[in-house]
């Protein structure tokens, strides 16, 4: 038994992400390789192979990776997939974009977004916004998994795993990068950070929001998140998103301020250590969940908190 | 140019699912189903394409039980101006509906295909990839913005760290997100229009497709439930609960 991991990375460094599917991938036992394609993307191939656990890193460096196309990447991964009985990448939109095209050309299942290896053909996967954990049994020749970061630890650092050069394939030429808008923060990564300040539609505007929670996120070293409703109304910027279908992050803390709690959220969400709600309403869901509930209005107690927070 | 729509019949967004006690999966006696909401984004964005003259047609098409005729009529009330059912009674997977797609797609010839991102029964966000694979198409998954020009579509899509956008070569798929746009509600006269447009039934059979499933469920459990905990009266004595008790703050 064989796993081949595909890497997310900017080229010089691994995803955390990345570090979660390790993990995911020394549970099923046998040897992990990691494919690390782009282009000068070097110092992500060394820096993979120094992760724990890590027994090969195949390094695919041309130009047409460099934007990590899914057409382009998921015919690369084809090449290689006769070697192995598994192939996992992070359930994050890198991954969630060229698995499917990969499962889909080897005739086998996708297994996305696991949070438990039972066996090496069996897995459990969250289904209806987590509300149910289903657990799958396939009985393909190849696995094709996505791997739910926040339900595995990351790999640690200790490796010395060879780097072989491979063949990068043809560029199908289907498709163009136009241009990316990313993002600028200082923060921690919204996936990983162990406190998430998270706002909803209850902070009113986009100048609310950050007015009222960079402070308390400037405090806590923490990520911001947001709401679905938030996004939508421009409060804050799309990948802010924690839900169902926008992140899922399970941190240490989470403060859910000006958020009702819709299973949607939740589902986001309700893996975390400790969640504070603080909300007007006392009979906003939010305070199902939450381990602390501060009722009343947001735009008085979250200056107190940050004060408080010294 | 024809654009092709995929709509899934799912368990209605607000409806809180329950684990079946003997776990063989979730409780869907009498619950409320709608379409899924993606899908509700791709249509709306296929009609809105008919409607600025881009389409020349829109095709809706869902795969599974009798009852996804409600579906495809729900489709056509929103514009689409006919429908196909793929029944079956089996379940179907992601793979299986994929290539059931494809199958419609190459009697169809549309050059752009619209599918929701994620389905929120099973949340496996696969179709709109695997049918472009299977197509050898170009894809946009997750996308806030499709402008079609000539032969090409450019597509923003939201990604973990904000915002891409790709040119695609048409035929392509594109895979709607949240913010592509915010479907109409269907009037009356919509919904009375949408009973008198075609609506063709097929069989997986008629495709020549295998539907088999490639997972088996073995179990569906509840997951750990987390318990409401206390109310605190001020923001002093919540911080010193965070630093003492559940020592999240130094
Ligand atoms: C297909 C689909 C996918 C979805 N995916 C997601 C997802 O991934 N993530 C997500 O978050 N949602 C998602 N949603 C949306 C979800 O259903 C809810 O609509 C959304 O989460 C609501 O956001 P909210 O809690 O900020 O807004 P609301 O529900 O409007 O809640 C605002 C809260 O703020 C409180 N409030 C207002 N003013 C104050 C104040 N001054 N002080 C204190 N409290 C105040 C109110 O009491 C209220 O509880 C999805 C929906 C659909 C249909």
């Amino acid at each position: 038994m064989t796993v081949l991991v595909i890497a997310e990375h900017d080229g010089a460094l691994l995803k955390s992400a990345t570090l979660n599917t390790i993990s995911a991938a020394a549970k099923l036992g046998g040897d992990i390789h990691v494919l690390v394609a782009g282009a000068g993307c070097g110092a992500a191939a060394a820096a993979a192979a120094q992760v724990a656990g890590v027994a090969k890193v195949l390094l695919a460096d041309a130009a047409h990776y460099q934007d990590q196309g899914a057409e382009n990447l998921a015919a690369l991964v084809l090449a290689q997939a006769g070697a192995y009985t598994h192939l996992l990448l992070p359930a994050t939109s890198f991954g969630k974009n060229i698995a499917p095209r990969v499962a889909a050309k080897l005739d086998v299942a996708q297994i996305s977004d696991i949070v438990s290896v039972e066996a090496a053909d069996t897995f459990v996967r969250p289904i209806y916004a987590g509300n149910a954990l289903a657990t799958v049994k396939s009985s393909d020749g190849v696995k094709v998994i996505t791997v739910r970061s926040t339900a595995f630890e990351a790999a640690g650092q200790g490796g010395s795993a060879p780097v072989e050069a491979i063949a990068a394939g043809p560029d199908l030429g289907l498709s163009r990068l136009v241009g990316r808008e990313l993002t600028k923060s200082a923060r921690p990564e919204l996936a990983a950070a162990k406190i998430v300040v998270s706002g909803g539609r209850g902070m009113g505007s986009a100048e609310n929001y950050s007015k009222f929670l960079d402070p308390i996120a400037d405090k806590l070293n923490a990520a911001l998140g947001a709401s679905r409703a938030a996004v939508d109304a421009g409060y804050a910027p799309n990948d802010y998103q924690v839900g169902q279908t926008g992140k899922i992050v399970a941190p240490q803390l989470y403060l859910a301020i000006g958020i009702s709690g819709a299973i949607q959220h939740l589902a986001g969400m309700k893996d975390a250590k400790v969640i504070v709600a603080i909300n007007k309403d006392p009979d906003a869901p939010i305070f199902q969940v939450a381990d602390y509930g501060l009722i009343g209005d947001l735009f008085q107690l979250v200056p107190q908190l940050t004060a408080e927070l010294g | 140019m024809r654009v092709l729509v995929a709509v899934k019949r799912v368990v209605d967004y607000n409806v809180k699912v329950r684990v079946k006690a003997d776990g063989t999966g979730v409780d869907l006696a009498n619950v409320k189903m709608s379409m899924n909401p993606f899908d509700e984004i791709a249509c709306e964005e296929a009609v809105r394409l008919k409607e600025a003259g881009v389409a020349t047609e829109v095709v809706a098409v869902s795969c599974g039980v009798t009852a996804c005729q409600e579906t495809l009529r729900s489709a056509m009330a929103l514009g689409a101006d006919r429908g196909i059912l793929v029944e079956s009674e089996a379940e179907l997977q992601p793979l299986a509906v994929a290539k059931l797609l494809q199958a419609v797609v190459n009697k169809e010839a549309p050059q752009l295909v619209l599918l929701g991102k994620q389905a929120i029964d099973d949340d496996s966000n696969q179709v709109g990839q695997m049918l472009a694979s299977l197509m050898g198409w170009p894809q946009a998954t997750f996308a806030s913005k499709v402008v079609i020009a000539g032969d090409k579509a450019s597509v923003t899509r939201e990604i973990d760290g904000g915002l891409e956008t790709l040119e695609l070569k048409l035929p392509a798929v594109v895979t709607s997100d949240l913010r592509l746009n915010e479907p109409r509600y269907a009037a009356l006269p919509s919904i009375m229009k949408a009973k008198k447009k075609p609506l063709a039934v097929i069989k997986p059979s008629d495709l020549g497709v295998d539907v088999s499933p490639r997972l088996s469920t073995l179990k569906v459990a509840e997951p750990p439930k987390r318990s409401a905990g206390v109310r605190v009266p001020d923001v002093k004595q919540l911080v010193d609960k965070l630093r003492n008790e559940a020592k999240v703050l130094p």
